[in-house]
């Protein structure tokens, strides 16, 4: 296959050394995945997504919302458009190019909840819907809120208005 | 006291090889666009087959294989001796549904992939001992309900690595029997349970490869046969880098496939144009290649003599979560025009 991969397993050596060899032999074989492509893809939809959440913010911050307000409604609409488009069956379809353009925004998060829930639909509202709602966005509440709840006792604690410091 | 029909440490030949004497397919969209589109007895497009549920679409592809199987030979259910089914999904449900249907006394298997060569295999056994005159084998994945249960939810948007494989829709059925005309099931090689270390769920040809390997060369030794004894080498679902790490371990063993192996996973697919990665994978894939496309050629004498080896990895995603890496298993099958 021109590959080099001649005399590289030699089956009549013990096991642990036959799993060697052949780990080497699989490395050789399987191709890496495309980075430069992905990362190319991934900051062109991730950024136009980003772009797309920057107009709806202008647009409610036009409508007179102040900047909270303008950013809670900018997440609630991508948050829709995600959990739409994946309803149709299209956003994965997006993600197999962009990668972690789609994973990484928001739009990513309602993805991760969505999916399931379309899935577990047929195991009833409760035990399906309600109990794998969060079985993919699960671990990302864990540690956002864990790292959330870091950062503002770091923040309380060393922070300008740190107790130590008034 | 050595068995009777026992050859070497891992194979049987049958006194009287068991015939396939009918066959049936049914598969999905995408494998009806693919390659052997024109193989496959029946194309189901909705992925959901009128059914609530993929579960149950999965269920109804076996059922509709089984059925079509039982009307080409012009028997009932009641005619045959024993089903023979497994699949992928946890307990073996597809199988053990459509087996509630058919009312055919059950003899549920698990090989993973390798799943339709296992019941040719014990089947083909049942047979030759006189322990059954008709015998049932089927085997069915679905896309859908193999991602939601080994991978993702179907409509999680990620990106696939190069090696990952294309789970089949599909199921494919056969009838064996003791008698009649069809390709017969000469020799049956039953595998050990391998693991060569690989632990990536998304590169199961790599895992499955040395099981292959190992089948193979315990059935041509105890055959004492070579590679060139056969027409073709088929594997079940290695897709295009699991073979060339077959052919590069079975080069090691001494023996050079390279002209006549191919695997159900790269045939039932055009990688180039329909994203399928490494090729297709899943209990369907080897059930509905060789139920189809293989035995076609067998009946035309395209073929005469094809070794088939079904390879199945054995994890669970439980256990790829506790950072075990995947056994393997290879069961080969020889049919004969």
């Amino acid at each position: 296959m021109g590959r080099n991969l001649k005399r590289t397993f030699d089956p009549n050596k013990p096991l642990e050394m036959q799993k060697q060899e052949y780990k080497q032999m699989v490395k050789k074989v399987s191709p890496k995945p495309p980075v430069i492509r992905n990362s190319i893809w991934a900051f062109a939809v991730g950024g136009l997504i980003c772009v797309v959440g920057q107009a709806f913010f202008n647009f409610f911050e036009g409508l007179g919302l102040n900047t909270l307000d303008a950013g809670a409604a900018t997440s609630i609409v991508l948050v829709f458009i995600a959990a739409f488009l994946t309803g149709l069956g299209l956003y994965d379809e997006i993600a197999r190019f962009a990668g972690a353009g789609t994973i990484v925004p928001i739009t990513g998060f309602a993805n991760s909840m969505v999916a399931p829930a379309l899935e577990a639909r047929t195991e009833g509202m409760v035990m399906g819907v309600g109990a794998r709602l969060f079985s993919v966005a699960g671990p990302i509440l864990v540690f956002g809120i864990t790292a959330a709840w870091l950062a503002g006792m770091l923040y309380y604690l060393f922070g300008p208005n740190a107790p130590a410091g008034s | 006291m050595t068995a009777a029909k026992k050859v070497g440490a891992q194979t049987v030949a049958f006194a009287v090889p068991p015939v396939v004497s009918a066959t049936a397919t049914v598969v999905g969209a995408k494998e009806g666009q693919g390659p052997l589109g024109n193989t496959f007895d029946k194309v189901i497009d909705d992925p959901y087959c009128g059914e609530e549920s993929w579960e149950k679409a999965e269920r109804r592809l076996l059922q509709e294989a089984f059925e079509m199987t039982l009307n080409k030979a012009n028997l009932k259910p009641r005619d045959v001796d024993y089903l023979l089914a497994g699949d992928l999904l946890n307990q073996i449900i597809s199988a053990n549904f459509v087996a509630r249907a058919l009312a055919i006394p059950f003899i549920g298997l698990y090989g993973a992939c390798s799943t339709i060569y296992e019941g040719l295999a014990v089947g083909a056994m049942l047979i030759d001992g006189g322990f059954a005159a008709n015998i049932l084998v089927g085997s069915s994945s679905h896309y859908s309900t193999a991602e939601k249960q080994f991978r993702f939810p179907t409509e999680q948007g990620v990106q696939r690595t190069p090696t990952a494989q294309w789970t089949v829709t599909g199921a494919g059925a056969l009838l064996l029997t003791a008698t009649g005309t069809g390709p017969r099931v000469t020799h049956a090689t039953i595998g050990r349970v391998v693991d060569l270390g690989s632990g990536d769920p998304y590169n199961m040809g790599a895992a499955m490869a040395p099981a292959a390997a190992d089948t193979m060369v315990h059935h041509l030794t105890d055959t004492q046969r070579r590679v060139e004894d056969y027409d073709l080498l088929l594997t079940g679902d290695l897709g295009i880098y699991g073979k060339e790490l077959l052919e590069e371990l079975m080069r090691s063993y001494g023996h050079d496939l390279s002209e006549r192996h191919n695997d159900c996973g790269i045939l039932i697919f055009d990688r180039e144009n329909q994203d399928v990665h490494a090729g297709g994978s899943g209990c369907g894939c080897p059930a509905t290649v060789t139920c189809g496309f293989i035995m076609q050629k067998l009946r035309e004498r395209k073929l005469n003599r094809v070794l088939g080896v079904g390879t199945g990895a054995l994890m669970s995603p439980l256990t790829t979560g506790q950072g075990e890496t995947i056994p393997t298993v290879g069961h080969a099958v020889v049919l004969e025009a």
